[in-house]
């Protein structure tokens, strides 16, 4: 069993539960676990960087800085938004040490910024690519429309992960879990992302111009490895359908959910359920017969204070 | 005891201002060892050196120090007057009061301080100076011109013309480079092949000139006017000398679906092929990695057509050694490849091409015979967008320099399709319109006024495909950074000018140094735009940098003049301020102990093995030696000597350690 630090954040916690339950899901397949880090607390993200900086360092720190109290070297930050931010701050603060020692003093802890950050992308190529298709029963063969949106991917001269107009790494692990990775045009178009509660008239114009063109180019599913896009995505399909004036029912899942059906994980364990968009894929023969289902349970240890 | 003279001269105000001239001829006058000062208000002028060239024969000066400017500036002269009257122009040394000491301090008593710490740190430098004579080195009055781009040709026409010796190698199988592949020219709309095709055939038929197509540069050994070059004649499979270029071979080949390279793909050619129909030479080559006899060991059809029995599917490569006195760089660039445009679909839709792809598309020889089409569907594109700027001036695609040529030959691209399609409807996204030349501020001009083009300032964010049309999305910066979508047909991207492939390695073959974008460097940037940093080998055209033709021209020219200048002589003669290896009589013959460490860090190669032999013919002691011929005087290899066995000529060891001292003992 190979242990990997995890770090959930609100959505996890919240709206995307089913995020959270694809990716234990499916590490707990690939004999991972995930440790949660201890009296973790928000990222931050959205609302201190544009009131406090001083704010929007400490969070961020704070959190590597418990990790790496708990001896904890990766970790994976499944949502986008939050991974964004830790990874900015770490940044920030290997470039500058005095500031970097100002924030150990405001948090109250010693930070190193020795913890590697990881998204779920990069936690999956890390831990589970290289297994991947070995453990593949259930070939996932729908076209897939693969969306990274804004945060995965930029800056790209800090985060240095993958092509930034046109990444590539979610599309490779959907054609590895058996997929069709289709090429589309809005991979980093913005969904609205943060105006998902205030303006939702704009949501659904940006939205809707990415379901709109994963439809046209008959995508039967987007893939996504953000909370924020998935909700986009699939809580705004209504508004998304009336200013399309069009009935749109593709479903959004999480690429931990895309490899989980594809390893022959159960609908319910990977919270297929929880979509706002019913999850109606059409029935494919499967090549063999799917394993039985892992048993529905809590694999994220909860570390508690000894 | 030295009689040295010292000379401080005021540069007008330019030292006068700061430092009190006169009080550091006075001062420094005083110093044991100088027999003479005096300040003057400009040395440089006739009467200046006129008063240096009198104070050496009155006073019988046995050095001199200037106290002027850098000695980049004025050296030459100074050293130059001392010859002169008579004096060894070595034993002359410049003391730089100007640059670093008047310009740079404010008008004060220690700035005056500093101007003698200056003078007498020289004055005990020229007290260790030794009378030196200029080094002589033989000419061998062939060039190489390597590359046959409109570079390469101007500057072996220059040459050959001059009555030298000329030797081309071009790595492709015909001469012309991209000027060939070019319809038209701008500001003047001239065809690009018929301006080009007649200097081909005079590079050919030029007695002058030697010819080696498909051939390339394999070492490089020697130094300036001795030049060893090892030049790898690839095979052709043909005799050259039977082959009459009639072509059938090319006609009959069965396997003709090769993307040519000269189309840039938008047309195919056999394996067995001559570039374009006006290649020089007009013979063909086999491409052997598409030839089907040489994957699966039948066909030879060329063999059976062809009427003089030519073809020689057995030949080997050629490696032939010439002797040069002068290399001329004219390897060209390339274009940006497509990897570096994920976000606008290049490589990924038929429809976005490159800017060499539109010339070939515009030009009367081209797959289209000169008709703007389509290559996906051969259809007469209506709207074309011309994007500006793709990959250069972009420090995300690591280009941050700007290619120079794209502003000219986009607006040209624009014209040129509005001349052809008049409905079209041309735009162009640029960054800025930089159209610094003669008569090109007026092309473009004429391009956005009389030819109605869309010109857009902002830059393209993505394109896509969507129902056989591109959208480009980009903004529009004078607009309030207003989102511009365009349905375009076809997209035109003038791709970054990058070095040609292949550069750095050939400049570290013929060992000369190339910029962080592997560019050929020049020796001074203003000054010596055609001279590297190895002497006798000159750069040509647009493997410096982005050129666009009239530019590369003229640097061709400017390189061959200096070639000729360099035949003109039987003899060189060179500065002796070279490495040197201490002898000393036997048994030791010399402190150098033939560890070689030097020959390993020398980076011009200078540093050769001696052997002394007793009576016997017995090799007792091998030693280093320094080809004066090769020598920069670097000084890498005097650092790095563990005996001291080396020193500099000018620059010894013992010269800075006293220049030291003086500043030390004050």
């Amino acid at each position: 069993m190979i242990k990997v630090g995890f770090y959930p954040g609100c959505s996890m916690k919240g709206g995307a539960q089913e995020y959270q339950e694809s990716v234990s899901a499916l590490a707990k397949v690939f004999d991972i676990e995930l440790v949660e880090v201890p009296d973790w607390n928000c990222c931050g993200a959205t609302a201190a960087h544009n009131m406090n900086k001083e704010l929007s360092l400490s969070l961020p720190a704070r959190i590597m800085a418990l990790a790496e109290k708990e001896g904890i070297t990766d970790i994976v930050v499944p949502c986008a938004a939050c991974y964004n931010r830790l990874s900015l701050v770490k940044h920030e603060l290997a470039e500058d040490p005095s500031l970097s020692s100002k924030v150990a003093s405001i948090i109250d802890l010693k930070y190193e910024g020795t913890t590697q950050i990881l998204n779920i992308i990069q936690f999956i190529d890390k831990y589970i690519t290289d297994r991947l298709e070995e453990k593949v029963v259930k070939p996932f063969d729908y076209k897939s429309a693969c969306y990274y949106g804004c945060l995965l991917v930029r800056p790209h001269s800090i985060l240095k992960f993958d092509r930034v107009e046109d990444p590539q790494s979610m599309d490779v692990l959907v054609k590895k879990a058996g997929g069709n990775a289709i090429d589309w045009a809005f991979k980093t178009e913005c969904c609205g992302a943060g105006m998902s509660v205030s303006r939702t008239d704009t949501v659904a114009r940006l939205s809707g111009n990415i379901m709109k063109d994963a439809v046209d180019r008959d995508a039967e599913v987007v893939v996504v490895a953000c909370p924020m896009c998935h909700s986009n995505l699939d809580m705004r399909r209504p508004e998304i359908n009336k200013f399309l004036d069009k009935k749109i029912d593709i479903p959004i899942l999480y690429i931990s959910q895309v490899l989980g059906l594809a390893v022959g994980i159960d609908a319910k364990t990977l919270g297929l359920n929880r979509h706002m968009t019913e999850v109606n894929l059409p029935v494919r023969p499967a090549k063999e017969p799917a394993i039985a289902a892992v048993p529905e349970k809590e694999v994220i240890t909860q570390k508690t204070e000894a | 005891m030295s009689r040295i003279g010292v000379f401080v001269c005021h540069c007008g105000e330019n030292i006068s201002a700061t430092v009190n001239c006169e009080k550091v001829a006075k001062v420094t006058g005083e110093l044991k060892g100088v027999e003479f000062s005096t300040d003057y208000k400009y040395m440089c002028s006739d009467p200046g050196q006129t008063l240096l060239k009198e104070a050496i024969k009155e006073h019988k000066l046995d050095g001199v120090v200037v106290a002027a400017c850098s000695p980049r500036m004025h050296e030459p002269t100074f050293r130059k007057a001392c010859a002169e009257a008579g004096l060894n122009p070595f034993l002359c040394e410049m003391s730089n009061i100007r640059e670093h000491c008047s310009w740079v301090h404010p008008k004060d008593d220690l700035t005056t301080e500093k101007a003698q710490d200056l003078v007498r740190v020289m004055v005990e430098k020229v007290k260790k100076n030794k009378a030196l004579n200029s080094i002589k080195v033989p000419v061998t009055k062939t060039a190489l011109v390597i590359g046959g781009g409109i570079a390469g040709i101007q500057a072996a026409l220059d040459i050959a013309n001059c009555g030298h010796k000329v030797i081309m190698v071009e790595r492709l199988p015909s001469i012309g480079g991209h000027m060939s592949q070019l319809s038209e020219t701008f500001p003047t709309l001239d065809c690009s092949q018929c301006i080009l095709t007649p200097r081909m055939v005079e590079v050919a038929q030029h007695p002058n000139i030697t010819l080696h197509t498909y051939s390339e540069v394999e070492s490089v050994d020697g130094f300036i006017g001795n030049f060893t070059v090892k030049i790898r004649k690839k095979s052709k499979s043909l005799d050259e000398h039977l082959c009459t270029g009639c072509g059938l071979c090319t006609t009959k080949c069965p396997q003709k679906k090769i993307p040519n390279e000269f189309e840039r793909g938008l047309g195919m050619r056999p394996a067995i092929y001559v570039p374009f129909p006006q290649a020089v030479p007009n013979k063909p080559v086999i491409d052997r990695e598409h030839c089907t006899y040489y994957i699966k060991g039948k066909c030879k059809v060329c063999e059976i057509v062809c009427p003089t029995k030519a073809i020689r599917f057995d030949q080997e490569d050629e490696v032939i050694d010439v002797a040069v006195g002068a290399i001329v760089m004219a390897t060209g660039f390339d274009v940006l490849k497509t990897d570096y445009f994920p976000e606008y679909g290049y490589g990924k839709y038929a429809d976005v091409i490159d800017g060499l792809a539109f010339e070939r598309l515009a030009s009367a020889s081209g797959p289209t015979q000169g008709e703007i089409r389509r290559p996906s569907d051969g259809q007469i594109p209506k709207k074309i967008v011309f994007v500006a700027c793709a990959g250069s001036r972009d420090p995300a695609k690591g280009i941050e320099y700007c290619s120079k040529i794209c502003c000219m030959y986009t607006a040209k691209h624009a014209m040129l399709y509005k001349h052809k399609v008049h409905d079209g409807i041309p735009y162009v996204f640029y960054m800025d319109i930089r159209a610094g030349g003669k008569n090109y501020e007026e092309f473009v001009r004429r391009t956005i006024v009389d030819d109605e083009t869309q010109y857009i300032r902002g830059r393209v964010s993505t394109i896509y495909e969507k129902n056989g049309k591109l959208i480009v999305k980009g903004a529009d910066t004078l607009m309030g950074a207003q989102p511009v979508e365009i349905e375009a047909d076809m997209v035109v991207l003038a791709t970054a000018g990058v070095a040609n492939h292949g550069a750095e390695e050939l400049a570290q073959t013929v060992h000369i140094s190339y910029d962080p974008y592997k560019f050929f460097a020049e020796a001074h940037p203003k000054l010596k735009p055609v001279e590297t940093n190895t002497a006798g080998i000159f750069l040509a055209g647009a493997c410096q940098a982005p050129k666009d033709i009239p530019e590369s021209v003229a640097a061709a020219s400017g390189a061959a003049v200096k070639v000729a200048a360099l035949f003109s002589n039987d003899e060189l003669t060179r500065d002796p301020l070279v490495a040197v290896v201490n002898r000393s009589a036997p048994p030791v013959y010399s402190q150098c102990v033939g560890c070689f460490l030097c020959q390993s860090v020398c980076p011009y190669q200078a540093i050769e093995r001696e052997e002394i032999k007793n009576r016997n013919g017995e090799v007792i002691k091998t030693l280093a030696r320094v080809n004066e011929g090769l020598c920069q005087g670097c000084g890498t290899c005097v650092a790095l000597c563990r005996t001291k066995a080396i020193d500099i000529h000018g620059y010894s060891n013992q010269q800075v350690y006293t220049e030291i001292m003086a500043l030390l003992n004050d």
